[in-house]
């Protein structure tokens, strides 16, 4: 099957700003898509000219082989067939809610309106709740019945706008699964904005990281992860520290020692920054490598220490939740780079 | 800027035209017309408009904030029944309430009846206060006015009370240093809004005065235009009553600078109400009972009694002609502005461009400026149209019109629409804010075109707040006095006029009936806010 969302180069300017600059990314039919980034950063912009709202002022959108937007062609919203969730959900207040599940297909007979507000409503675990109206309803209910009112048309796309980030953190974890589920059940392929990576792992098949305008990446979370392609995506995506060293015969020097690794074979010497997550660090105590815990803090599940190299250079670890360590303790480490990600030091933090 | 755009700002400049009348002969002042003002009125008029502004700033803030805080603290018995019956007195004009006050005190009432028949003493031998006076007419707008403060006060308290006053109380201040140091402080902003209503009502006010005999700009404009024909001078005077409405609006603007900053998120926890028992809560119930007793149980008690006397008026096919008249004219009034705050409304959601939005404030202003000086401003532009249509009609087809505006219906509802749409607009505005743009952008994504949007979500989410705005400026109309005394058509009367009129020729159990009529539509707003007051209550867990 052919891509069925298609970002060519888009720019688009927002009274005299540019607010998103030659952007682009495609999505598979079925797949979810992600994009995360701090406020500000131009990804609900995108989602709206996705979904006609705004024009785009260079490039190209296409939905399934169409072009629906472009300098000279705007479809409008109507006819692009795409749904879309909104942040504070934009329930309508004066109607019930089968009411507002029926909004977007009223042009279906009677019958199978009826029946496919009570398959969505048994899909949400929301049967029984036709009647209700949206302010008897928890946050988390309201979320569910405007993802069904969006799923209701069957739109070819799904454009969700930081869905969960009115709801508390338990509730988001559970939701965005629910959500993911749903899409996948119904099929629809999906794009995702949000600021909060938990809700890009849990849900995403491919993500990326906008910063002023661009897309730094596009990926499969694992490799955002692991393998970040730019020091803005390894520091916005997980905990993490970047430490200096220096490439030497191709050979990482630093506050840990000389490190050898298959990832910096044929790399030119340089000085440079390089990515250390919390699990590349091994407590080990007969480790002949120490460091001295500096900072403590519960995680439940786990401690997160900050621990201080020889240097003085601080790094994350991670530690089980039982025997905890103090602070001011000496430890022994090993470290462990399954993938070591380095970054040029000399060139520019910010994209241009 | 397109042509509906253009037109939209048009017509908003046209609802400010009296204003920008009046404004504009401040800058044109006639120094030998002012100089005798001056000379002669000005002084008196200022004198009294200050003696007024602070008696009344200084009544209303008491028995506003006083019965606010009882109201928002305290459980003592019939605070729930007490904080609606609080704001009864907004049904009640201020003329009217002087008229019954002037019923009951004057020589002929049966106070001063019950005076002299205790002590055996005759008229003239025993001293009784003055109602119509100066301290007479403090009084009635003490007690007419206060519930603005009291509203607005009642809500600050409401919202802050849980935290700022308890931590108060934790860092070891007693009840009464929380008070004076935090919760009056913080409710500062609020109550310079209610206290500033009420002034500019003060301002505005017409009937009392020249009932009364004090006076003041509103009177003095009044005299000049009808008594002495003198238009520039009424024009003159009425920029400089203008101009102390705008310093009191200056004055608002500077105390509410740094509101935003006390201006928590609200809905925190509903606030502790402390019981209080014995004499604490008997205290508590006069502050709450007074207010209500003098402003609304004593004059409607008078007003029945008068409408009982005249039982006869009712049965007259004119008293109902005159009610049927005002009422129509009052609909008429609220069906223009609301259909004009929609189409402002809607203008500014979808362009809010800078020069509409300021446009749109000029037109939202009526409400600030006093009828009598709308009248005035109205008048000069009115005439002058008039003339040149006559002059053209006159060349065109040798036929004289007559005057097509000025003393006309049209010119009535022309000031209705510029003193009311403010209060349409923000009617309009709160409800349209409730339909976010992101349920346009919903209604879009499911296919809806904008008609279907318009029908089904717009027009069920606006019936409510449509139908508030038509009631209120319907009420409106009903009780304003000075703007339609001097713009009514010859022989038009309102029931407030009527009223008026009655009292004036000292027949004032005449006026019973048609004031009556005019609380008895005037009550409708007040249950409504109270009942919306009551569910925003209960929404926030009260």
């Amino acid at each position: 099957m052919s891509t069925l969302l298609n970002i060519d180069a888009v720019s688009i300017q927002l009274s005299g700003d540019l607010i998103v600059d030659r952007l682009g990314l495609s999505l598979e039919p079925g797949d979810i898509g992600c994009l995360l980034g701090p406020s500000g950063c131009g990804k609900t912009t995108l989602l709206r000219a996705i979904a006609g709202f705004i024009p785009v002022s260079q490039g190209n959108i296409q939905l399934h082989g169409k072009t629906v937007s472009s300098e000279r062609t705007q479809w409008p919203t109507e006819q692009r067939q795409v749904g879309m969730m909104f942040q504070d959900f934009s329930l309508f207040p004066h109607l019930t809610v089968g009411d507002n599940i029926r909004f977007g297909i009223n042009r279906l007979p009677k019958k199978q309106q009826e029946e496919r507000i009570s398959e969505l409503l048994v899909r949400i675990g929301l049967n029984g709740y036709q009647n209700r109206y949206p302010h008897e309803l928890s946050g988390g209910q309201q979320q569910r019945v405007a993802l069904a009112r969006a799923l209701a048309p069957k739109p070819k796309l799904m454009l969700l706008d930081e869905p969960f980030s009115s709801l508390d953190a338990e509730l988001r974890e559970v939701l965005a699964h629910d959500v993911r589920r749903l899409l996948k059940e119904e099929g629809i392929t999906a794009l995702l904005v949000t600021h909060d990576q938990q809700e890009a792992f849990a849900m995403a098949d491919k993500a990326g990281v906008m910063y002023s305008g661009q897309l730094l990446q596009w990926e499969t979370p694992y490799a955002l992860y692991h393998q970040p392609t730019h020091q803005l995506v390894a520091d916005f995506i997980g905990r993490g520290i970047l430490l200096n060293g220096e490439i030497k015969d191709q050979k990482l020097h630093c506050a840990f020692g000389i490190i050898e690794h298959q990832q910096l074979h044929g790399k030119p010497d340089m000085s440079v920054n390089f990515l250390v997550r919390p699990d590349d660090i091994l407590i080990n105590n007969d480790s002949s490598m120490k460091a001295s815990v500096v900072g403590c803090g519960f995680r439940g599940s786990h401690y997160l220490y900050t621990l201080e190299l020889t240097d003085t250079s601080h790094v994350l670890a991670v530690g089980p939740s039982h025997q905890p360590l103090k602070t001011g303790e000496q430890i022994g480490i090993d470290i462990d780079f399954d993938h070591l990600v380095v970054f040029d030091s000399s060139l520019c933090e910010l994209p241009d | 800027m397109n042509r509906g755009t253009l037109l939209l700002f048009a017509v908003a400049v046209l609802i400010g035209l009296p204003l920008i009348v009046v404004a504009l002969s401040l800058l044109n002042p006639q120094w030998d017309i002012l100089y005798h003002l001056w000379q002669t009125v000005i002084p008196e008029y200022i004198g009294h408009s200050l003696i007024l502004l602070f008696a009344v700033g200084f009544g209303v803030t008491l028995l506003g904030v006083s019965t606010a805080w009882c109201i928002s603290q305290y459980d003592f018995p019939g605070w729930r029944w007490l904080s609606w019956a609080l704001l009864l007195p907004l049904a009640m004009p201020a003329y009217i309430t002087a008229y019954t006050y002037t019923g009951l005190l004057d020589y002929a009432g049966p106070v001063q009846g019950l005076v002299r028949d205790i002590f055996s003493v005759n008229i003239g031998e025993y001293w009784f206060p003055q109602i119509r006076s100066l301290s007479g007419a403090i009084f009635v707008l003490c007690i007419v006015l206060y519930p603005y403060v009291y509203l607005i006060t009642r809500a600050a308290f409401m919202q802050q009370s849980t935290t700022a006053f308890e931590s108060a109380k934790t860092l070891g201040a007693g009840s009464l240093r929380s008070f004076w140091k935090v919760a009056l402080p913080l409710a500062r902003p609020a109550i310079a809004t209610g206290v500033t209503l009420a002034l500019m009502e003060t301002l505005a006010d017409y009937g009392t005065m020249e009932y009364f005999g004090v006076t003041v700009f509103t009177t003095g404009i009044f005299r000049t235009w009808y008594g002495i024909g003198d238009a520039q001078g009424a024009l003159q005077l009425s920029a400089l009553l203008l101009m102390f409405v705008i310093i009191l609006i200056m004055v608002e603007r500077y105390s509410r600078r740094r509101a935003r900053f006390y201006q928590q998120r609200s809905a925190t926890r509903p606030p502790q109400r402390r019981p209080l028992s014995g004499w604490r809560a008997a205290v508590a119930s006069l502050i709450c009972w007074l207010p209500v007793v003098l402003g609304f149980a004593i004059p409607a008690a008078q007003l029945l009694w008068w409408s009982i006397q005249k039982s006869d008026i009712w049965q007259q096919s004119a008293f109902w002609i005159l009610t049927f008249n005002t009422l129509w004219l009052g609909l008429l009034a609220a069906l223009i502005t609301v259909a004009l705050a929609l189409w402002l409304a809607y203008g500014r959601r979808r362009h809010p461009t800078r020069p509409l939005r300021a446009a749109i404030s000029l037109a939202g202003m009526g409400y600030a400026i006093p009828g009598i000086v709308i009248a005035v401003g109205l008048l000069s532009p009115l005439a002058w149209i008039d003339n040149q249509l006559i002059t053209i009609s006159e060349w065109l087809f040798d036929f004289n019109p007559g005057l097509l505006f000025s003393g006309t219906v049209m010119a009535l509802l022309f000031a209705y629409s510029v003193r009311f749409l403010s209060v349409s607009l923000q009617t309009v505005n709160s409800g349209l804010e409730q339909i976010t743009p992101q349920m346009d952008d919903s209604a879009r994504t499911l296919g809806a075109s904008g008609k279907r949007i318009l029908w089904r979500i717009h027009l069920p989410l606006l019936r409510s707040p449509l139908l508030a705005a038509l009631i209120l400026v319907l009420v409106d109309v009903m009780k304003e006095l000075p703007a339609t005394l001097v713009l009514r058509p010859f022989d038009f009367n309102t029931l407030a006029v009527r009223a008026f009129e009655m009292a004036s020729d000292e027949r004032l159990a005449d006026a019973g009936p048609p004031a009556l009529m005019i609380v008895v539509v005037g009550l409708i707003p007040v249950i409504m806010l109270s009942r919306a007051l009551r569910s925003n209550s209960l929404k926030t867990g009260e």
